[in-house]
């Protein structure tokens, strides 16, 4: 696999993942904008409304009967948070032209496609097409109510909007309700407008198609796209420790059979100068997978839970633990999840507990050179906050941890703050 | 060992049935970092009252994914620690009618797969091991109850079924787990995990050779007696009942609606039920459907509207559904989609480029190593070889579609379930 990355225009930046092994390849264009609660809807909006309809293709219908044409191709809104940047834009999927019948310079062909989207949406009247808007409005309303559907990726939210109120982080990727409410056409377009002149650009293509044309391709599909001079401030900020001395505790009822414990930490030190691969293996070993701490112990040894892992947010320096429990099982849990991290403090983790986490850090590394999808995310989080190595080169990093810098990133893990979703307590 | 290449798709399938009755399906990738494996049985929840050496037996609900769970305990510790700290990333599941195990790993791939075939094979249970699962499987019972999404599916089941144990939850309930024991465990690990009744596929950079003599070498030597299945009798097409309700906390009513059909058993005439099955749906509910965009446009849709043609436990069933303000209002919109089709035909572009679109999502799936896995497996237990869908899509003619139509969908066969929010 070939990996290039260029400029093709004022602040857009093009890289291309050049390989014959996927039957499919994809395509992506992302507006980077800062984070922040009063944009983050708009912001979600945008590419929701522009997969509605463009120029040529003024619906649903016409889009979806274009890409069924090329072969079942496919062109995604996306919205993803990475700390406190929020990315915007379009996913594309397709078949590779060695596998169509015919060829299909489909690369030029989902270029042109997704330029139209962005460039020439359907409008009214130099507005975004109203009923659209609202639509979409709609829609978007539906999925923000919608988080408390699946109730522990509910109960991690709110862990994170009560832990970091404070941050721009709190803010969800789709911004809130009341946001998302008030945009009106008029608004939306003008903020449209705005974002797609002022934010850098990456553009990410996996496949077989040499950079070189991969390149003209665009260039020639984007060549109206506006520029503006103005500078974006894009960053995220990390802080260090916990908030108060003791951990916040949050609670919260609805009617479940089982509650959701959601904790929250600072990784703190270690985000000074953050060894990726490191910081990855520490998760691992406490809670990452089924050689874990809190796998082996919260639910092997002690029955406590039927689930208990932990992830890691690198963007901004955040460790969260999330555990399905009976209500009564609280303090027992809690108290058991938090011991197990004294116990990487204190550098309790057997060799073979060690090795078992390297080796599934390094094997997750591995497996991203094997998905398009996956590729593109890495490259997106390494445009963003680095390191300039490949999956395979952290693998082999994430293989050489000692159990010292594991022990070292642990001692400078604060617990911030303490959600629990428990069931409703009986009306009285 | 049969070694076919499929130009069209440039995939390679190497097939071979062991002696002892096992089916083999490997798919070489050597440019990619990581393989995959999947051991499966012909074994799922819904496989509870079977016949063996002449006489029937009944089993409670919920111990084919018991078993699954314990599966992992082994004489000196437990397999999925050994497949993790091996690099591997290890997994299971049961659905109502299989069981499968898998790992993907990049490294040590042999000697993943010889744990994989190992721990499979070799039940170890004691009473307490057993009684301990307990806890574990009972959490996961309320961890799915609360879930809007199982609890959906399960009560459409309950609709569409009146005998068929797939209206069951593949994990039983806390009562009938109690009564599953370690003689239960073994009694079943005897009857259906026998060579004969599993399969092995595998998928990425993986040596064939070594995994056909792994297989031969691991496992028993002698084919075991093919188990004779009760799966309570004759369905009706129509559903038993034809709208399910319940209340959860959810921001908006949630439904499911489906409907059953007559399953080809197995072969060719299976793999074409499944591809006319697909095309038709994309034609009738699929994302460039007149239904689909008309009601995403009203805002009776949004893009979380998912379907699927399952197979299951001698089952076959059509399912569909999503999040809707209005759901008597999609129901309607489906219902008057049906009459338009069965009065003015089938619309020929859409169904050319449904054809083109099908082809593009079966290429699409092929990257996906557990997928493929998957389909293998399915195929064994069917006797049909899923690479073999892009010869036949292009076989498929619009009268095959309108006939697939004519005979299984019509508004009065469709079921109903909906999770409205708590009031």
């Amino acid at each position: 696999m070939n990996t290039s990355t260029e400029q093709i225009m004022p602040n857009v930046v093009l890289t291309c993942l050049t390989t014959t092994k996927f039957k499919t390849g994809c395509l992506s264009v992302n507006l980077l904008t800062p984070l922040c609660r009063e944009a983050a809807s708009r912001n979600a909006l945008i590419p929701m409304v522009l997969c509605r309809g463009t120029a040529t293709l003024p619906d649903m219908a016409a889009i979806s009967s274009k890409l069924d044409s090329l072969y079942g191709a496919r062109i995604k809104p996306v919205v993803r948070k990475k700390g406190e940047i929020q990315v915007t834009g379009l996913y594309a999927d397709f078949a590779d032209d060695a596998f169509i019948p015919g060829g299909s310079l489909i690369v030029e062909q989902m270029s042109a496609l997704m330029s139209e989207m962005l460039l020439m949406p359907r409008t009214h009247g130099g507005l975004l097409f109203r009923e659209y808007v609202e639509s979409e409005r709609e829609k978007l309303l539906e999925q923000i109510r919608g988080r408390i559907n699946e109730k522990r990726a509910y109960s991690m939210q709110r862990l994170c909007e009560l832990m970091c109120a404070m941050e721009a982080y709190a803010t969800d990727r789709l911004g809130s309700e009341t946001e998302a409410e008030n945009i009106s056409a008029t608004e939306l377009t003008r903020h449209f407008h705005d974002i797609l002149a002022s934010s850098p650009i990456e553009i990410f293509y996996c496949g077989s198609v040499e950079p070189k044309r991969v390149k003209a391709a665009l260039q020639s599909a984007f060549a109206s796209l506006p520029r503006s001079n103005v500078e974006i401030d894009l960053g995220t900020d990390i802080r260090m420790n916990s908030l108060e001395s003791a951990p916040r505790r949050f609670e919260e009822e609805m009617q479940v059979t089982q509650g959701k414990l959601a904790i929250g930490f600072r990784l703190g030190e270690c985000m000074e100068d953050p060894n990726t691969a490191a910081i990855r293996v520490f998760n691992a070993v406490y809670g990452g997978g089924v050689t874990s701490k809190l796998f082996m112990n919260v639910r092997e040894k002690l029955s406590l839970c039927y689930f208990a892992s932990s992830s890691a947010d690198l963007h901004k320096g955040i460790l969260a633990v999330s555990s399905g429990i009976e209500f009564d099982k609280y303090d027992a849990a809690l108290s058991e999840i938090l011991a197990q991290l004294e116990a990487v403090k204190r550098g309790e983790f057997s060799e073979s507990e060690l090795l078992a986490a390297k080796s599934a850090v390094a094997s997750d590394y591995r497996t991203v050179e094997d998905s398009p999808a996956a590729l593109e995310d890495f490259y997106l989080n390494q445009a963003l906050i680095g390191p300039d190595c490949s999956p395979l080169e952290l693998a082999a990093l994430a293989e050489d941890i000692k159990a010292e810098e594991v022990t070292a990133i642990a001692k400078g893990v604060e617990c911030d703050a303490i959600y629990f979703l428990r069931g409703q307590k009986e009306a009285g | 060992m049969q070694t076919r290449h499929f130009d069209k798709i440039d995939e390679t399938l190497i097939t071979e049935v062991l002696p002892n009755g096992l089916s083999i399906n490997i798919i070489p990738k050597p440019a990619f970092s990581k393989g995959f494996a999947m051991f499966a049985a012909n074994y799922g929840g819904a496989d509870r009252r079977f016949k063996l050496a002449g006489e029937w037996i009944n089993t409670p609900a919920g111990v084919a994914h018991y078993l699954e769970h314990k599966m992992f305990d082994m004489p000196d510790g437990n397999a999925l620690n050994v497949l993790s700290s091996n690099g591997a990333s290890p997994n299971a599941f049961t659905s109502s009618g299989m069981t499968a195990y898998h790992f993907e790993s990049t490294c040590g791939f042999n000697d993943n797969l010889r744990t994989l075939l190992n721990f499979v094979s070799t039940p170890y249970f004691t009473p307490e091991s057993v009684a301990k699962e307990q806890g574990i499987i009972g959490q996961e019972i309320r961890m799915v109850e609360d879930s809007p999404g199982y609890v959906v599916y399960n009560n459409l089941l309950r609709c569409l079924y009146a005998l068929n144990p797939v209206r069951d939850s593949v994990a039983g309930t806390v009562e009938s787990i109690a009564e599953i024991t370690d003689k239960t465990l073994y009694h079943c690990h005897k009857v259906f995990y026998n060579p004969s009744n599993m399969t092995l596929s595998v998928v990425g950079n993986v040596d064939p050779q070594a995994v056909l003599e792994m297989a031969r070498e691991m496992l028993p030597p002698e084919p075991g007696e093919l188990p004779e299945r009760d799966y309570g009798g004759k369905e009706s097409e129509l559903p038993c009942e034809t709208r399910a309700l319940a209340a959860m906390e959810v921001s908006a009513p949630q439904f499911l609606f489906g409907l059953k059909l007559n399953p080809e058993k197995s072969g060719t005439p299976r793999l074409r039920q499944m591809l006319i099955g697909e095309i038709a749906l994309r034609l009738l509910i699929g994302p460039s459907s007149p239904f689909y965009t008309r009601s995403y446009a009203a805002g009776l849709l949004n893009s979380g509207f998912e379907y699927e043609f399952d197979y299951t436990a001698g089952t076959a069933m059509l399912l569909a559904g999503g999040e809707s303000r209005d759901v008597d209002g999609v129901m309607s919109e489906l219902r008057s989609e049906m009459d338009k089709i069965s009065s003015d035909g089938l619309d020929p572009l859409l169904f050319e480029n449904s054809k083109k679109s099908l082809f593009g999502s079966q290429l699409r799936a092929l990257g996906s190593f557990s997928a493929l896995a998957q389909a293998l497996s399915e195929g064994a237990f069917a006797d049909f070889c899923p690479l073999d869908a892009f010869e036949e899509i292009e076989n498929i003619s619009l009268g095959d579609v309108r006939s697939f139509i004519t005979e299984n969908i019509s508004p009065e066969r469709v079921a109903l379930s909906v999770i409205t929010p708590l009031t």
